[in-house]
C-alpha cells in the first residue's frame, strides 16, 4: 500500500512540501507540480532539506511546468525524476491513493 | 510636473502558479501611460518571474516573460531583483534574461534594465516611494 504525493507550492513560499515530506511513509512517491517544481532546484536553501527527508521516498517533477517555468533537468537535485503528463498518470494508477498538499 | 508620484511594483510570486505575476505586469503596463516614475521590485520566489528560457507550450499558458523585455518602450527601465532571494534559491544573476533599454538622455545607448540590489538596498528603495503596489 502506498500513496502518491502531489505538492503545487513552492517550498519558499510555504510548508507543503516540508508538511508533505513530513508525513511520506517509506515507499511513497513526491511528485512536485505547478509552483511545487522549485523544491527539486539544486543548489537552493532548501536543497539539503528536501535531499534529506526525500531518502525514503521517490521524488518526481512535472517536466511541462519546469519547462514553463524555464528550469532544466540539469537544475535538478540528483535522484529526481522528470515526468509528463501520461508519466502523472501512471503514478496516479500505481499507487492505492493520490494525496494532493494544497 | 509635481503631481508625478514615485509608484513600486512590489512583485513576490513565481510566474504561472498564481495569476499574480501575470496581473502585476497587466497593471505596471496601464500604469505605465500615466507618466508616473515607475519601478519594479523582485524578491522572494518573484524572482523567478525574470529566469530564462521559460517555454509553456506543455501548461497551456501564455509565456509572458517576453514582455518583460518590451517594459523600456514604457519608459519602465528599472527592475531591482534582490541579491539574497536569488542566492536562496541557487540562482544567480546568469539565470536572469537580459532586459534592456535606450536611454534618452544618454545618446539611445542601450543599457541593463535589471539591477540587482541587497536586501538593504532593497529596504531603501522601498522606503523612498509614494506608492507601492504588492503582488
Amino acid at each position: 500500500m502506498s500513496t502518491l504525493h502531489t505538492v503545487n507550492k513552492s517550498p519558499y513560499m510555504t510548508q507543503s512540501l516540508v508538511s508533505c515530506l513530513n508525513h511520506c511513509k517509506e515507499g511513497d512517491a513526491v511528485l512536485m507540480i505547478e509552483d511545487g517544481i522549485y523544491g527539486g532546484l539544486a543548489g537552493g536553501q532548501m536543497a539539503p532539506i528536501v535531499e534529506e527527508m526525500g531518502k525514503k521516498v521517490s521524488l518526481y517533477v512535472l517536466t511541462p511546468d519546469m519547462a514553463a517555468r524555464g528550469v532544466d533537468s540539469s537544475r535538478l537535485l540528483e535522484g529526481i525524476e522528470g515526468v509528463d503528463y501520461t508519466g502523472f498518470v501512471e503514478l496516479v494508477t500505481k499507487h492505492d491513493r493520490t494525496q494532493a498538499w494544497l | 510636473m509635481s503631481d508625478v508620484k514615485k509608484f513600486l511594483y512590489v512583485n513576490r510570486k513565481a510566474p504561472y502558479g498564481t495569476i499574480y505575476a501575470l496581473e502585476s505586469l497587466e497593471v505596471v503596463l496601464i500604469g505605465a501611460a500615466f507618466e508616473q516614475d515607475v519601478a519594479l521590485a523582485f524578491l522572494d520566489d518573484g524572482v523567478f518571474q525574470l529566469t530564462k528560457s521559460q517555454e509553456t507550450d506543455g501548461i497551456g499558458c501564455k509565456n509572458f516573460s517576453p514582455t518583460f523585455r518590451a517594459l523600456g518602450d514604457y519608459d519602465v527601465t528599472r527592475l531591482y531583483v534582490e541579491r539574497e532571494s536569488l542566492e536562496e534559491r541557487g540562482l544567480t544573476e546568469d539565470d536572469l534574461q537580459e532586459i534592456m533599454y535606450e536611454d534618452e538622455d544618454d545618446d539611445w545607448a542601450e543599457k541593463p534594465s535589471i539591477c540587482v540590489i541587497s536586501r538593504a538596498e532593497m529596504a531603501d528603495v522601498m522606503a523612498e516611494q509614494d506608492v507601492i503596489l504588492s503582488f
